[in-house]
């Protein structure tokens, strides 16, 4: 990425003041921040070595993430959806560099974490923060809130003394809790103050990317709507850009500017926001929308294929979705359809046309 | 709460009228349950929907008589067909469980007994409440698992509950729950635990059922847009109340109660036809706990349209055509 090295020296300029810099990066579309290509990972799920000795069992091999590729734009949010198994924590987890991919590669700003040096690895971990799903076990018990969104600023320098305890109570402030939170400990919040403590300490290092996965899984939807709502005005404040994983495709509809659909490690649908729901372009997407309940969709009847996701160590040959696939043909037993274009939509289908019509 | 007292008494089956549960602690007794009341119809599904703490799944636990000691019903009455089950000794309550009133969890793994084939699991509850031979009982596992549409079911009967997935496991559950032939399904969060795609399965067959059977069910979720699809009424529960309870449809499209109202804004949709707007309606705070629920109604502190009788007073239930409601909002002042 040509414009990579200059974004860097921006950074470093305004790095101790705020992120605020960032906001005129926004307007630019063009501006991709996280560039991920052939991103692969396998996992081997073999019994122990005299165990497949004695048995005369082979390795076996899950691919929990499959060639996926996509961009995400600098202030947007990208978002991955998918049911179990379908690979989005893995590929959460190669982005901010806590696993190594087998194959392919994330480019950060045109760093790739899993080949960095040490020192330019710190300094991308400074602008890459996650959310976890669960506010009860990702923050340290033992530890006052004050600790643990202070952390991050020590962490990378970014104030000293008396200064790190300010930063704390702006940062509280603005997840909407209040400065005296910060000499509580975790157990005293409920879960969605929990899980504004864990977007403050996101938002400690003044990161650019927040890879969010099910945020707000763990919570009750009066809680998730104010999380939700929170993320989306410090996204608009502060020029963040999300990567949001998660199974559920309503908070998707509200959070996502493009989203991405996983079938078993494989990205088989990427689109614009509106396209995706008004003209799914695959079948599974298309099966996957009708699935989900709707709060008008009183008596409805559902079109599901009444199957479920296959076997990851073992899935189908040819196109992974051709066994519950309503338009499968014999090709789709065979190969794996290659992305291309159709309507709004890149997609992975040989019969992505028909899908519009029946 | 009334709701339906005019009703003809033989298509009710299950009543439940003025229920509290009690947990004596230290500090004072508290009540996950205050005075909750609905009745379920034959063929009905109802909906009891609420957030965490709201008291929905210890009602459920209050029914069937299991209750995690201390906690114990300490008002109020539940009758199954026009007899008292409240009260009944432990013995009294197994013949109950399984023969009337069958029950499905959310994780179906812990509803399953790893160390027996599927087929022995339901053969053993058929024998238990049923007066047939081991060869029927058989015939009837057999029987249950096509009627919840496991595929090759006659080889499957063999099968151990580690070889199905989660959505079939869920559906052995059902199985096991309609074996012995209840007339009462009640079912907690029967789908949180599945994907989106297995979750539609699951429900159309438990609507099936309903219809088929006239099996009257009790559905337990925090899901509005489960409870659109799938059920016929709904009752909305919060801080251990009925806060409403109505036909799901003029529940859902025309809330009496603010907290029904901010439920259904908060909740993001697919639907094609709703506009999702720019913002979800927040309402503002979380559930109270069982040590802090306000006084007056338990929702005043959150409600935007509360008013200083709210804080005082516990607003009375107002009945509305088919739906009544607990908020002042509603009362002439």
């Amino acid at each position: 990425m040509s414009h990579a090295a200059d974004t860097t020296a921006d950074k470093t300029a305004d790095d101790t003041l705020s992120v605020t810099g960032q906001a005129s990066a926004r307007g630019d579309t063009d501006d991709v921040l996280v560039e991920v290509r052939g991103l692969t990972r396998r996992f081997d799920v073999s019994s122990a070595w005299l165990n497949r000795v004695v048995r005369r069992e082979g390795k076996r091999i899950l691919t929990a993430v499959d060639g996926v590729e996509f961009d995400v734009k600098r202030g947007e949010t990208y978002a991955l959806v998918g049911e179990s198994g379908s690979g989005k924590s893995t590929i959460a987890k190669m982005v901010v560099g806590l696993l190594e991919p087998s194959a392919g590669h994330v480019c950060i700003d045109g760093t790739d974490p899993a080949g960095a040096e040490r020192a330019a690895m710190r300094a991308l971990r400074r602008r890459i923060q996650m959310i976890f799903q669960d506010p009860y076990a990702s923050l340290n018990p033992r530890w006052r809130v004050a600790d643990i969104v202070g952390e991050p600023i020590r962490m990378f320098d970014l104030a000293r003394g008396e200064a790190v305890g300010k930063r704390v109570g702006a940062l509280l402030e603005q997840v909407g809790l209040s400065v005296g939170d910060a000499t509580k400990y975790p157990h005293e919040f409920s879960g969605g103050q929990r899980q504004r403590i864990g977007i403050a300490r996101a938002l400690a290092s003044e990161p650019e990317l927040i890879v969010c996965d099910e945020p707000t899984s763990a919570l009750d939807v009066s809680v998730q709507a104010q999380v939700l709502n929170l993320m989306r005005d410090l996204q608009r404040d502060l020029g963040l850009t999300y990567l949001f994983i998660t199974h559920d495709l309503s908070v998707v509809r509200y959070m996502a500017d493009t989203i991405g659909v996983l079938y078993l490690g494989r990205l088989v649908e990427s689109a614009p926001r509106e396209a995706l729901f008004t003209r799914p372009a695959h079948p599974y997407t298309r099966m996957l929308l009708d699935a989900a309940p709707r709060l008008d969709g009183f008596g409805r009847v559902h079109a599901t294929d009444g199957g479920e996701v296959p076997d990851p160590i073992d899935p189908p040959s040819g196109c992974h979705y051709h066994p519950r696939c309503p338009v499968a043909t014999q090709r789709c037993e065979r190969e794996y359809p290659p992305r291309r274009q159709v309507g709004g939509s890149e997609v992975a289908c040989f019969e992505a046309e028909r899908i519009r019509q029946y | 709460m009334v709701g339906n007292a005019t009703e003809a008494d033989d298509d009710v089956l299950l009543r439940v009228h003025d229920l509290v549960v009690e947990i004596p602690t230290r500090h004072g007794t508290l009540r996950p349950v205050d005075r909750v009341g609905f009745t379920v119809r034959r063929g009905e599904i109802l909906g009891v929907v609420g957030e965490s703490g709201a008291g929905k799944s210890i009602t459920g636990a209050a029914i069937i008589g299991l209750l995690d000691r201390p906690a114990h019903i300490s008002g109020g009455s539940v009758t199954l067909a026009g007899t008292r089950i409240d009260g009944l000794s432990e013995r009294e309550l197994q013949r109950v469980r399984g023969a009337r009133i069958g029950t499905v969890f959310q994780d179906p793994s812990t509803s399953l007994d790893p160390l027996k084939t599927i087929g022995d699991q339901l053969a053993e509850t058929a024998l238990a409440h049923l007066p047939i031979t081991r060869r029927e009982a058989r015939e009837r596992a057999l029987q249950a698992l096509v009627d919840v549409g496991i595929p090759a079911a006659a080889e499957r009967l063999d099968a151990w509950p580690h070889q199905f997935s989660g959505g079939m496991r869920q559906r052995v559950v059902i199985a096991l729950a309609l074996i012995a032939e209840p007339e009462l399904i009640i079912a907690d969060e029967p789908t949180t635990a599945l994907d989106v795609s297995v979750q539609a399965q699951v429900l159309t067959l438990l609507r099936r059922l309903c219809t088929d059977r006239g099996v009257g069910v009790m559905l337990v979720t925090h899901d509005m847009g489960v409870v659109a699809e799938t059920t016929d009424r709904v009752a909305v529960l919060y801080a251990g109340r009925v806060a409403e309870i109505g036909p799901t449809r003029q529940v859902l499209t025309d809330a009496a109660h603010p907290y029904t109202r901010g439920l259904m804004g908060s909740t993001p949709d697919t639907s094609p036809d709703r506009d999702i707007g720019d913002r979800l309606v927040q309402i503002p705070g979380a559930m109270p706990g069982l040590t802090a629920v306000p006084a007056g109604c338990a929702f005043h502190p959150r409600c935007p349209s509360a008013m200083s009788i709210c804080a005082m007073r516990e607003p009375p239930v107002t009945v509305l055509g088919d739906t009544a409601v607990r908020c002042w909002l509603h009362e002439d002042l």
